[in-house]
């Protein structure tokens, strides 16, 4: 058995399918444009926990609970978690799956964990080794905030390139059985520099590498744009949209009618405030889950090629004068009878 | 990727990114740090009316002032003012406050030690330190200048 194909990516022989799937965001992304088709919509930002890292946490705990019972499985019966957050040592995964009690792969991609999360776990079950393996990946604006730029109360202005990170989390069950979602392929990222150094203009630092990665899943599967119903990359936000579609036009593609980003689509631009758009593991991962394939069972879009983007720095990175390389990792998910 | 090709990509990003416009932020900069002032100048008159000294009601002015950017900042209106106004509402001292107490908010769960007590200073500490600097070496350039009976 053998699926590997071209540079960067597998064609699954069993491709495995997306079982269940469950989402949780917070205020904001409830009151934005997918606002209604959220699974829960948090009263406020903390869940009911104490701190904005408790509360992501809680919020993979929520989603991967859920997202279980609507695979009317048991915890027991999840082989292995692939899960991974944006906090320094991935702290919401290993206090929000603590009690679960599964085996788990803790993931750092940035931004791209959704992916990079779904494709391990499609990969782990295709080669037999995982009946049901659960993908997990949150981002909450405000611990991310605090990491990554100023106390929430600090009083500054924000570039217009900057992002907003998405308070959400998703969870997505992924196994041999029958369901409405196949995951076909995969083409993973490399790593991608073109040498941006400005942190908040994080869609022109990730847009190469969405680039990079989108054309080889052309070269690779030998497919064209129009082979698809929506090309989704996770949170490019406006600038970097407009970016990857010009650095792909270059290299011979145009996927101007195919191209959605999350971090446009999560957020009302003119009346939320958002500047480039949402941000952070949870914009594609919720997105996905709570619209993408709701999306895919209306039978609006049947093939899609799901592509979120991490921008690899940290705060020390930065500050040492290093640039913002980008991943970016495809996940190519086909509807399908039941 | 070499070095060239990195530059001319970074030149691409700057053409297509968007950013504030310099006039207009100017504007508001200059009305919220007016307005910031005005009442600063109030609260300084209102004192001089009540018998204190010009430096003791400007002490009074800049307490205050201090005080409501603190309150501002727990209620988060601050934040808006400074979006809304930038340097404007920065450059007073009323950022200054801002700097030390939305810091002490944010890091009061990491403990009264590692939280508040490391972390309170991580925005105003370099505004400090700095600040302390060069008022020292001025005052060293003052001394050696009037040792050397120039002024």
């Amino acid at each position: 058995m053998s699926g590997i194909l071209g540079k960067q990516s597998i064609q699954f022989e069993n491709p495995p399918y997306i079982l269940a799937t469950a989402n949780i965001v917070g205020k904001k992304e409830g009151e934005g444009p997918l606002g209604a088709l959220f699974d829960v919509v948090g009263d406020d930002d903390l869940f009911g926990e104490e701190t904005w890292e408790e509360a992501e946490s809680a919020m993979q705990k929520n989603a991967a609970t859920w997202a279980i019972n609507n695979a009317k499985l048991t915890k027991e019966q999840i082989r292995y978690i692939f899960a991974g957050d944006l906090l320094g040592q991935n702290i919401a995964t290993s206090f929000g799956l603590l009690d679960l009690d599964i085996p788990l792969f803790g993931l750092f991609g940035a931004c791209s964990t959704a992916g990079e999360s779904l494709s391990l776990a499609a990969m782990a079950v295709s080669a037999g080794y995982a009946d049901y393996a659960l993908a997990v990946t949150s981002s909450h604006f405000a611990s991310a905030e605090k990491q990554f730029r100023y106390p929430l109360e600090y009083g500054n202005q924000r570039p217009l390139s900057a992002s907003w990170t998405v308070t959400g989390s998703a969870a997505f069950v992924v196994s041999n059985q029958k369901s409405q979602f196949r995951i076909t392929g995969i083409t993973t990222g490399k790593i991608v520099d073109f040498g941006v150094k400005d942190s908040m203009n994080m869609g022109a630092a990730m847009a190469p590498a969405a680039c990079d990665t989108i054309y080889q899943n052309f070269m690779d599967f030998n497919l064209q744009p129009t082979d698809y119903d929506k090309i989704v990359t996770g949170d490019l936000g406006y600038v970097g949209s407009d970016i990857l579609i010009d650095l792909l036009k270059k290299k011979g593609f145009d996927i101007t009618n195919q191209h959605m980003d999350c971090g446009k689509v999560i957020f009302d631009q003119n009346t939320q405030d958002t500047h480039a758009g949402g941000s952070g593991c949870g914009c594609s991962a919720t997105t996905l889950s709570a619209y993408l394939l709701k999306e895919m069972e209306k039978g609006n879009i049947k093939k899609m090629l799901f592509v979120p983007t991490g921008a690899l720095l940290s705060t020390v990175s930065f500050n040492e004068g290093q640039s913002v390389p980008g991943i970016a990792h495809a996940v190519v998910i086909e509807s399908c009878d039941k | 990727m070499n070095e060239d090709q990195k530059k001319e990509y970074n030149e691409y990003v700057k053409q297509v990114t968007p950013t504030h416009s310099l006039p207009v932020n100017m504007i508001k900069a200059f009305v919220t740090g007016g307005i910031i002032c005005t009442i600063g100048q109030a609260i300084m008159n209102f004192c001089m009316s009540n018998q204190l000294d010009e430096k003791t009601a400007g002490s009074w002015t800049t307490l205050i002032l201090i005080l409501l950017s603190v309150v501002l900042t727990g209620l988060n209106i601050f934040p808006k003012i400074a979006k809304f106004g930038g340097a404007g509402a920065l450059v007073p001292i009323t950022g200054f406050a801002n700097s030390v107490a939305s810091p002490a908010i944010e890091f009061k769960k990491e403990g009264q030690v590692f939280g508040i007590g490391c972390k309170i200073f991580t925005i105003a500490g370099p505004v400090i330190l700095y600040g302390i600097s060069t008022t020292a070496l001025i005052g060293l350039i003052y001394y050696i200048i009037k040792v050397l009976g120039l002024i």
